[in-house]
């Protein structure tokens, strides 16, 4: 490469990573917004200017917000179906996945042709049928019937199948020469080997859960029992003043999930590209 | 090595009850029935009577169901492509970056999509309020005229499809990189020792080694963006609800709404088989391009 092209490359390279960064900012700048219009006192909040930063500091929308609204129970439910989720999302999974992956059984490869299949199966037409099932089995209103509807993870075990698949036969060959049973080789042996798929799995599972709508939404009449997530939509006023109220609200429901991110970046990542079946 | 088959089946057997049980009561049973269900004129909660296929012909002479397909439609259109390309465009400037710069630059990239749907909402609503929205002071600097967003059939949709792909995009992006991270960097440098420019090295090179990357972002993409259903609700909460029907915000409509479970269920199996035929034709076209180009 010449010396000139070379000079015009580095130009334009620089050109492109100055573009993604201020892309970045402009891109993160909403949600900077929010948490900036949540600290301002209401005079502030709507002036009719842009002020990147409040004159006065104020978490009065917080108080309001913590103390005015049901948000204590609200993120008490998301806590703890979010977490039933997970645990019985996972559990099932790791069990469902050594079983295909390490056991021979009759129609092994059906079951595991109908849970690729179940893949495509678009959950959301499946509300009016859930919430049949749930309201006969008195389960509306309750945890368990917010936990229920959201069990179907087809991709964990599609997971797990494959990362159970990749551990070396010898392995498995060993143990059942020392005479170990099939719960030793799978606490013993195969779950610790694959920690950190399942603690990256978790997070992933636990932050979709976290962030449901639509069937916690109509799992739900009553407001104390609401999850965050549909409880901050519940509080509709079109005053102004009220906006940074909301934002609080917000924030606060944000925050558990941003903070989980944040924390295992790297695993929530990895996750992700593990979910969608790419070894990169 | 002797198996201890049976023993085997019985293992297989405790193991996979969970599954099971839970596929079984909230997947394979809620599927047929809502096969089922779609043959009668049954309220929410309650029997009803066979009709046979009336819920379906009356679907052909209903206009709501009309917008709900074609507004799922534009919005697909809206966000499928556009989401894709950006996601592209934003992990190859992303991919130049080294070490904690491309970690902070992503995360910034990234956060939009850990955040749930209504703290997304409330984010939006804010910046583009018709009196305060940061947004509407943009376009009082630009000299352009304020326009109530979510109340408006016009800017509805692509508004909803402009902040979807704000919010989802850090997944696609995360796809990308992934994908540019698996090209060796050896035929990079092949190509700039054979004096490739930026935009031949990626037209040659990038490009065709991304494109089963591309193809699985798209798909990805079409299978979700077809269920949309909770920014439609949400931004559409004190506006135009009817004009911005989606597919399943009408079957929660008739469901929920008018207590129709019958019709709402004819609704969602009519969903359903678009999402599945669309899956499988997108699996076959994706794995023979897949198979053209490797």
């Amino acid at each position: 490469m010449n010396p000139v092209t070379a000079r015009r490359f580095n130009v334009a390279g620089l050109a492109i990573t100055l573009l993604t960064v201020v892309l970045a900012v402009l891109w993160a700048f909403p949600m900077y917004w929010g948490v900036v219009s949540s600290l301002k006192p209401d005079n502030e909040v709507v002036r009719p200017y842009i002020e990147l930063w409040p004159d006065t500091l104020t978490f009065e929308h917080y108080v309001f917000a913590l103390t005015q609204t049901q948000i204590g129970y609200w993120y008490m439910n998301s806590i703890a179906t979010a977490l039933g989720v997970m645990v019985l999302t996972v559990g099932s999974s790791i069990f469902a996945g050594y079983a295909i992956s390490q056991l021979r059984f009759p129609f092994r490869t059906a079951l595991w042709w109908f849970i690729l299949a179940s893949f495509m199966v678009p959950t959301q037409v499946l509300i009016i049928n859930h919430f049949v099932l749930m309201a006969n089995m008195g389960l509306l209103n309750t945890w368990a019937g917010i936990i229920l509807p959201q069990l179907i993870h087809p991709v964990i075990i599609i997971v797990y199948k494959q990362f159970f698949d990749q551990v070396p036969k010898d392995f498995r060959e060993a143990a059942i020469m020392d005479n170990a049973s099939e719960w030793r080789i799978l606490f013993k042996v195969y779950i610790p080997m694959n920690w950190g798929v399942t603690t990256a799995l978790s997070i992933v599972t636990f932050i979709w859960a976290w962030n449901a709508f639509l069937w916690p939404f109509l799992a739900v009449t009553k407001t104390e029992l609401m999850t965050i997530t549909v409880g901050i939509t519940q509080t509709n006023d079109s005053f102004g003043v009220y906006y940074a109220s909301e934002l609080a609200a917000a924030v606060l429901a944000g925050f558990p999930v941003a903070l989980a991110y944040l924390l295992f970046q790297r695993r929530v990542t990895e996750a992700i590209t593990l979910s969608a079946g790419i070894k990169g | 090595m002797i198996r201890d088959t049976k023993n085997e089946w019985l293992v297989a057997l405790i193991l996979l009850t969970p599954f099971l049980a839970v596929y079984g009561l909230i997947f394979v049973y809620p599927t047929i029935d809502m096969f089922l269900l779609s043959f009668t004129d049954a309220p929410l909660i309650g029997e009803g009577d066979y009709v046979g296929i009336e819920n379906y012909t009356r679907l052909g002479r209903d206009r709501r169901f009309d917008t709900a397909m074609w507004n799922t439609a534009y919005f697909v259109a809206l966000s499928v492509v556009p989401g894709t390309a950006v996601a592209l465009a934003i992990a190859l400037g992303v991919s130049r970056l080294t070490g904690r710069m491309q970690a902070l630059i992503l995360a910034l990239f990234f956060l939009p999509y850990i955040l749930p749907v209504s703290v997304v909402y409330r984010l939006w609503d804010w910046t583009m309020n018709f009196q305060f929205g940061i947004a509407m002071h943009v376009f009082d600097m630009l000299g352009i005229a304020r326009v109530p967003v979510f109340k408006t059939t016009t800017w509805f949709m692509p508004a909803v499809a402009f902040i979807t792909i704000w919010w989802t995009c850090g997944f696609n992006i995360l796809l990308f990189l992934a994908g540019l991270r698996a090209i060796p960097q050896e035929i990079y440098e092949a190509a700039s020792l054979d004096n490739a420019g930026r935009w031949t090295t990626f037209r040659k090179v990038t490009w065709p080694l991304l494109w089963p990357i591309t193809a699985l972002n798209l798909t990805i993409q079409l299978i979700l963006q077809m269920k949309i259903f909770d920014q439609v609700y949400l931004f559409s909460v004190g506006g135009r609800p009817n004009d911005n029907l989606v597919m399943v915000y009408y079957i929660f409509q008739r469901a929920f709404q008018s207590n129709h479970g019958g019709r709402a269920a004819a609704i969602a199996v009519v969903l359903f088989v678009i999402v599945v035929v669309v899956s499988v034709l997108n699996f076959q076209l994706t794995r023979f391009s897949g198979s053209g180009k490797r």
